[in-house]
């Protein structure tokens, strides 16, 4: 199944994300926008779920473990919307239909839409594929991405689409437990030793840098929101700030001032991290496509 | 057709949460509606945690017990929204699960504060019924329960938490 043309040289690809505001119409901004939540979930969910039956001490590893399956079952409910939304207007299909991996003419379900769409098809942050690195960065990732789910999640409940309405109104009470147990952690290793908080400071340079993209609204979030249908970053974030400037200031840690942000992630450009990830994640269905246990 | 919906029930009353065998779906507060639809049952379920595992089990075994009882066509729905709460547990699940050794949840419910390190609510321990016990972690052996220790008797147990 290897992919012909480079998506950017192929002029008959029809690429959700990068038609212009004038092309988008209100399905495709929804699924964009679907997949986009699914997806931060997913990759978020995959890295911590790396740690299993490596954690620092068995607690944590049951921990970040229990974090882990939340978060893939997020991403499910969300693909299984998706899935449902493709279904219906199959053109949307067209661009990633020959690399999904189902046959012609069969419906395409959640399995497809994790296992067999490549890196610029998907649609999370960067912050979600960062390697997960030592315990400090797994656990500042994790507050950060938290911080922003529990918020986003918060306002997502009132979207006009019940379906994800409905998702984020069980995942928003998911994300409280994921908050305050991060928050713990940031807490504890920024103000714990000198190791640990070296930790967490060389973390706080790695991580900051992909945390702005949380806020910024790609094309799809853009049009979604004025259907009333997304959360809105700017409304997102001054809640977010406070609450990390909270952590923070027990944590003995300080918060980034000017700092350049990276982006790209929301829009399918990815860092090389994410490549190495689906490699790995999707192995098994690419090797043998509709499998089951 | 309430003589079927009754049927109906305590057959589902038999169907058991994989994980917590001595729940059924019904002690659950999973089971939302039943609807009969001519000769189709419909089964409307809400899932407990986004990523509960047992769900597609507890399908399946639904599909399945209505099946052997001489329903030929069942379909199980989900329906995600009211979101599924500890409230929603029988007043008989928290007794059962009780006995069984894992703390029910708080009768009232109480979503999980984000505040950080703020004293959550007393758990009686299920063996000693102390409640001078102390929270491990919020993240337990399966996505619903938290793990506790009793200062008491010493004993670790789970806790079916607030959601």
């Amino acid at each position: 199944m290897v992919r012909q043309n480079h998506p950017e040289s192929d002029k008959s690809r029809r690429d959700i994300s990068d038609s212009g505001p004038a092309d988008l119409n209100r399905e495709a901004a929804l699924i964009a926008y679907t997949l986009h939540l699914a997806d931060n979930a997913l990759v978020t969910g995959h890295r911590n779920s790396e740690w299993t039956g490596h954690g620092p001490i068995l607690e944590q590893d049951i921990a970040i473990s229990n974090i882990a399956l939340d978060l893939i079952g997020q991403a499910r409910n969300f693909y299984q919307y998706a899935a449902r939304l493709i279904n219906q207007v199959p053109q949307f299909i067209g661009p990633w239909g020959d690399n999904l991996g189902s046959l012609p003419g069969t419906l395409i379900t959640e399995d497809n839409l994790a296992y067999f769409r490549d890196s610029w098809d998907f649609k999370n942050c960067l912050l979600a594929e960062q390697p997960r690195g030592d315990w400090a960065m797994t656990i500042l990732r994790q507050f950060f991405f938290s911080t922003y789910q529990y918020y986003l999640y918060t306002d997502l409940q009132s979207s006009r689409d019940h379906q994800i309405a409905a998702i984020s109104e069980k995942a928003f009470k998911e994300a409280a437990y994921h908050l305050q147990w991060s928050s713990e952690w940031v807490v504890r290793l920024g103000d714990g030793t000198n190791e640990s908080h070296i930790r967490m400071q060389q973390a706080l340079d790695i991580l900051w840098p992909f945390t702005g993209e949380l806020f910024q609204l790609a094309d799809y979030e853009q049009y979604a929101l004025s259907n009333g249908l997304a959360a809105d970053g700017a409304l997102i974030k001054s809640r977010w700030e406070r609450k990390v400037e909270e952590i923070f200031a027990e944590a003995m840690l300080a918060v980034p001032r000017n700092v350049w942000m990276q982006s790209g992630g929301k829009q399918g450009r990815h860092t090389e991290q994410l490549g190495y990830l689906l490699a790995e994640m999707q192995s098994l269905q690419r090797a043998y496509p509709g499998n089951e246990w | 057709m309430d003589k079927i919906k009754e049927d109906i029930v305590s057959i589902l009353a038999q169907v058991n949460d994989p994980e917590v065998p001595v729940l059924s779906v019904i002690d659950l507060g999973i089971v939302r509606d039943i609807q009969i639809n001519g000769q189709e049952i419909e089964v409307m379920v809400t899932p407990t945690y986004s990523g509960c595992p047992a769900m597609d089990v507890i399908r399946f075994q639904i599909q399945k017990a209505l099946k052997e009882h001489g329903f030929k066509n069942v379909k199980i729905s989900t329906l995600l929204s009211p979101a599924w709460t500890t409230d929603w547990m029988t007043e008989e699940g928290r007794k059962k699960l009780k006995s069984y050794g894992i703390a029910p949840p708080n009768p009232v419910q109480m979503v999980c504060d984000i505040r950080h390190f703020h004293e959550q609510e007393a758990i009686q321990c299920p063996l000693c019924h102390s409640y001078n016990t102390r929270l491990i972690s919020q993240f337990g052996s399966t996505p619903c329960k938290a793990l506790y220790q009793c200062n008491e008797c010493q004993e670790p147990f789970d806790y079916f938490k607030c959601h």
